[in-house]
């Protein structure tokens, strides 16, 4: 165990480095001088060169790479070029924004999608199966910013019941924050949700069809003891699964929070690269980078703990 | 003598009645395939029997459906059902090429990862866990900031990002071939690596690469549209899905429509081809169907 748990921590940061050396070249490659923004087209070259030294833009780049991931280690990402706030108070402000979205998401994927998945698998071939099955299906092919625009339409312009648009804090006000991102989060859910759906009905009508199910079966144990045993082996899959889905989940927030208009994570993201804003994107795709590894991580030591097996050969893959 | 090794062990598509069978006893794989037909009817037909879709007449916008404009007038006055129709067409090319694009450079890379294993696999899955961990949409917006918006800079952002996917799959099939018989047959017959990955295990995994392009493809033109809908993909005033939906928006009240149409297209399109993969997969499969 401690091998494995030291492998998988080991080549996350690797990982992680990769990520990091490809974001910091890639963003030098955008084009545009930050300099030249920073300071506005009258600058004179004295000024631009002057910019430059500050944010060490005139040193080699393996230079700028080493002092940035040393900055970063201390938690200082910069500053951003745009409104000069440092970039970890902007990413501090908005990321819980977009992880109450994305939780909500999550918790609404797993509350639909999981029981869901179940019913379709246990009721192989009934109706519960087959509309489990459609759900799934439409949720797949659904995108989000259909299913965002759709709910604009059908709940705040033709119904009034919520707002199309807008965000205020959690603290100021929990009742109007929520109002504001139910929508959003019920968007970004519905795809997860078909995903754990028909995730969780196939490794459940595979563990059913296992040799142990058939032992269980003869030894005369019910219809829903049978369906625990093989639940507990499918959950490997799901949570599997929702760990490959992070990424999809941020790709997500990024279109769901430029719909409803929500200063997150994702909008941030966005305007960031439009604005030619090198710090703030190299903190972003850091952060979303370091969480994504993390979040696989813990979600590699849950499949260990739900798999004793993989416990003591050490091969999660 | 070596062809025969080739031959033996496969159900190709080639000699697919049995295989056609299988898969048409599916409705919901034919009602896949129509729809996937329909979609591919309207991208190359539809431009040709559609006024031009960049025409404005400011005189009637918003118009209704009439015999003149079937589906009615965008914002603009443009012929609503054209854009759909140049979409459709936009769509296809994106999907088409970027799934194009990962499968011809994905598959040999995961072929030899998955044959050779050894620290190329190992070098080969940690590049590519690394790209699988950048958010797809992250890492295309600032492609698209770096290289400019375009459809040229979609397919390529696409084709990277579906990658990872090809090469995964392509490494299952390869680990999976090169414990077979037919393969230590090969190498006993002394056929060169490079021989054994593009002569045998290529057409070995036809099937699984099929059904994974089938996959890529929706997954592209969503892509694109996404893109297209942040407005870091096709630029106005071209026609595509995701844009017709960024305008729409502006116009949920007085023209509801114009947020329909293209998302209920993209939806039908994305619905084919995942009921065409499922259908395709499940016919493939020899465990399955009967």
């Amino acid at each position: 165990m401690g091998t494995f748990i030291l492998r998988r921590a080991l080549s996350s940061v690797v990982v992680l480095f990769l990520c990091s050396v490809a974001v910091f070249v890639g963003v030098r490659a955008l084009p545009g001088d930050p300099a030249l923004i920073m300071a506005g087209e009258t600058a004179t070259p004295a000024v631009l060169t002057a910019i430059r030294h500050q944010f060490g833009l005139d040193q080699p780049l393996p230079v700028q790479y080493v002092d940035y991931v040393n900055q970063a280690l201390h938690g200082n990402f910069g500053i951003s070029t745009t409104d000069q706030l440092p970039v970890s108070e902007i990413l501090v402000q908005r990321i819980p924004v977009t992880l109450e979205i994305a939780l909500l998401a999550i918790i609404i994927g797993v509350l639909v999608g999981v029981p869901a998945g179940i019913v379709s698998a246990v009721r192989r071939g009934r109706i519960a199966d087959y509309v489990s099955n459609a759900f799934g299906l439409i949720g797949l092919s659904v995108p989000h910013f259909w299913l965002g625009l759709l709910a604009i339409w059908i709940f705040a312009v033709r119904l009034h019941w919520l707002p199309a648009s807008g965000f205020v804090g959690l603290a100021e006000d929990p009742v109007g924050n929520l109002r504001m991102i139910v929508m959003p989060a019920v968007v970004l859910g519905m795809g997860l949700s078909a995903v754990l759906m028909r995730q969780t009905r196939s490794a459940l009508l595979g563990q059913l069809s296992q040799d142990y199910v058939r032992t269980a079966r003869a030894k005369g144990l019910s219809h829903r003891e049978q369906v625990r045993h093989a639940l507990r082996n499918s959950l490997t899959t799901v949570t599997t699964v929702l760990g490959l889905q992070l990424g999809a989940l941020i790709s997500g927030a990024v279109v769901v929070e430029e719909i409803f208009v929500i200063p997150g994570f994702g909008k941030l993201t966005v305007d960031a690269v439009l604005q030619r804003n090198y710090p703030v994107i190299e903190g972003v795709v850091i952060v979303t980078v370091f969480g994504y590894v993390v979040v696989n991580l813990l979600v590699d030591l849950a499949y260990a703990w739900l798999n004793p097996r993989l416990r003591v050969s050490g091969s999660a893959r | 003598m070596t062809s025969d090794v080739v031959a033996l062990p496969v159900l190709t598509i080639g000699r697919g009645t049995r295989l056609r069978r299988r898969f048409l006893r599916r409705p919901l794989a034919v009602l896949g395939l129509v729809l996937v037909v329909l979609f591919l009817l309207l991208a190359v037909f539809g431009p040709m029997l559609t006024p031009d879709p960049l025409v404005q007449n400011l005189s009637s916008v918003f118009a209704d459906p009439s015999a003149h404009h079937l589906l009615g007038t965008d914002d603009l006055g443009r012929d609503e059902l054209a854009r759909l129709a140049s979409g459709a067409r936009v769509s296809l090319v994106a999907g088409v090429l970027s799934t194009a694009l990962a499968m011809v450079v994905g598959t040999p890379i995961g072929l030899a990862s998955g044959y050779f294993r050894g620290w190329l696999d190992a070098v080969i899955m940690r590049f590519n866990d690394a790209v699988l961990a950048f958010p797809f949409l992250i890492f295309a917006v600032g492609f698209a900031a770096i290289f400019g918006a375009s459809l040229r800079t979609v397919v390529i952002a696409l084709a990277i990002g579906l990658l990872p996917a090809v090469v995964r799959v392509a490494r299952g099939e390869a680990m999976m071939l090169r414990e077979q018989d037919f393969i230590d047959g090969a190498v006993a017959d002394g056929a060169r690596p490079a021989g054994i990955v593009f002569r045998y295990l290529l057409p070995n995994s036809v099937n699984a690469l099929i059904v994974q392009a089938t996959v890529a493809v929706p997954t592209a033109i969503v892509g694109e549209a996404a893109l297209s809908f942040l407005g870091l993909g096709l630029q106005p005033p071209a026609a595509s899905w995701g844009l017709m939906l960024t305008s729409a928006q502006q116009f949920l009240v007085q023209a509801p429509q114009l947020a329909i149409y293209p998302g209920a297209l993209i939806a039908l399109t994305t619905l084919g081809f995942n009921l065409l993969g499922d259908g395709l997969r499940d016919a493939l499969d020899p465990r399955e169907g009967r």
